[in-house]
């Protein structure tokens, strides 16, 4: 692999004595000193900023970027209007997982994919190699910066930097030129936290400046920095899939519960289809469900899940909860498992540990 | 040196520190540990009566992310276990060389205390790992 590249933010976290790791070949902070416990306690309650630059994105236009996009959607992007955002798993014929992104509709024949880091370049080749007809693909990773601002406190700090009415923005819209401090962003109302919050990407060349405005405006609304660990406990408790954990080529979407991106019935063929739909005729061989433990342990990825002496599954992500003070799981299971209040145990070194299951998603803000 | 590190504890390179009580040695981790380690959230202590070697995993020490062994800075028998950290593992967090401390150990051979690091040469071995 190639030397671990820098974002634009990189000297902000060093001098915040973020702790710095390689991220997927993304030189980034995993915590702050105020530790990942705060760092998730500070966003469910007033608000945390996230470098979240090492994302992908892509440009799709043309007057068949629609087709495109059915064809290597499981959700229907018909739907879509300008403006808004779709989330959906890109799939393999197989029905395994390629990625999963999100796209942003600018208009019929303009959208603007965003996908996973580590995935991103796998993405654009398995996008060169289904796109046919009129679509211009165009990897714009390397020339954008991204800050996610999650919390409650989130829209009072950025609606002091933005003359558009941010209330007007509701959950899973965007709005692009749009400057916020000066800088021309796009602007879009989403989030890996489960709490509200919004995503602003912009060229590198004006990232600075929209981290310093952020940043100084924040302090009147106790923003804190926040890192890849806390990211990861909260989209946990969010349970919101994680490539490489919840979703991967070996694993279909309607495994990981995402049946409702996935339109089994769209009028246009996309990949994964059929093998999809005999999936959901024929049976998952295992599903996602949510485990809380039922005495002290932590389940993490790759954990054994048992029912009596009988394996039954596998944990794909787990951690204390400091939201809700719990040792959480999201697991792998055999099917026939109830998805609440069936006991089971995960196997952590030398003994097993008592779990439940719980029903998903373990953390839902409220309104 | 921004972390704590106690006049007449022995230290080894894992970051376990060593109380010497006769011919008992209290273990646990350093403050240097607990603070790289993060907020602590599960701990599993040996056995009382188990044997503990030096060098060897003799307990478990988790925080939120991470996964990490404690060993065993002697050769001994466990004699004793903190059993509050099975429910206030933060204990180390907040006094790794007090509360926090993991279990005692009944030393076969006491002069393997001499081999550890006292705290002179343990505050330069951190300095040295803080700059890798």
């Amino acid at each position: 692999m190639s030397e671990a590249k820098k974002t634009p933010f990189y000297e902000k976290h060093t001098a915040l004595n973020g702790k710095i790791v390689d991220y997927n070949g993304w030189l980034l902070p995993v915590q702050f000193p105020q530790g990942l416990v705060e760092e998730v306690r500070d966003t469910r309650k007033r608000a945390t900023i996230f470098d979240v630059s090492h994302m992908g994105e892509v440009s799709v236009k043309g007057s068949d970027a629609e087709n495109f996009l059915q064809k290597i959607l499981t959700n229907d992007v018909s739907k879509l209007k300008d403006n808004a955002i779709m989330y959906s798993p890109v799939c393999y014929p197989d029905g395994g997982v390629v990625d999963d992104i999100l796209i942003y509709r600018v208009s019929s024949d303009n959208y603007l994919l965003v996908v996973n880091a580590a995935n991103t370049e796998k993405d654009f080749a398995w996008f060169q190699e289904n796109c046919s007809g009129d679509v211009k693909l165009e990897n714009l990773s390397s020339q954008y910066a991204q800050i996610a601002l999650q919390g409650p406190n989130s829209k009072a700090i950025l609606q002091k930097l933005t003359e558009v009415d941010l209330t007007e923005m509701k959950f899973y819209r965007f709005q692009a030129d749009v400057s916020v401090a000066g800088v021309n962003c796009i602007v879009s109302r989403t989030g890996y936290t489960g709490e509200d919050g919004f995503e602003v990407y912009c060229k590198n060349e004006g990232a600075i400046d929209l981290w310093n405005a952020v940043w100084e405006e924040g302090q009147n609304k106790e923003l804190r920095p926040a890192g890849l660990g806390a990211r990861d406990v909260l989209r946990l408790e969010a349970s919101l899939p994680l490539y490489g954990h919840e979703l991967s080529k070996d694993i279909t979407p309607l495994q990981a519960g995402l049946n409702k991106f996935v339109k089994l019935d769209k009028p246009v063929p996309f990949n994964g289809q059929e093998a999809l739909k005999k999936q959901a005729q024929e049976g998952l061989p295992k599903k996602l469900y949510g485990l809380e433990m039922l005495e002290r342990g932590v389940p993490r990825e790759g954990y054994t899940v048992k029912s009596g002496e009988q394996e039954i599954g596998w944990v794909s992500s787990g951690s204390y909860s400091p939201t809700l003070e719990k040792f959480i799981a999201m697991a792998f299971l055999d099917p026939g498992i109830q998805e609440q209040d069936e006991e089971v145990d995960v196997a952590i070194r030398k003994r097993t540990y008592r779990a439940k299951t719980i029903k998903l998603p373990f953390y839902r803000r409220g309104k | 040196m921004k972390y704590n590190v106690i006049e007449g504890l022995k230290y080894t390179q894992q970051h376990e520190y060593a109380r010497q009580e006769g011919n008992v040695a209290v273990v646990g981790l350093s403050d240097y540990a607990q603070d790289k380690l993060g907020e602590i959230v599960f701990v599993e202590l040996p056995d009382v009566d188990a044997e503990v070697e030096a060098g060897k995993s003799a307990a478990v020490i988790e925080s939120v992310k991470a996964v990490a062994d404690l060993y065993a800075p002697v050769d001994g028998t466990v004699t004793e276990v903190n059993e509050a950290l099975l429910d206030q593992p933060e204990l180390i967090n907040q006094d790794p060389y007090g509360e926090g401390w993991v279990f005692k150990v009944e030393m076969k051979d006491q002069s393997q205390l001499g081999e550890l690091m006292d705290k002179p040469a343990y505050e330069e071995f951190i300095i040295k790992e803080e700059e890798d």
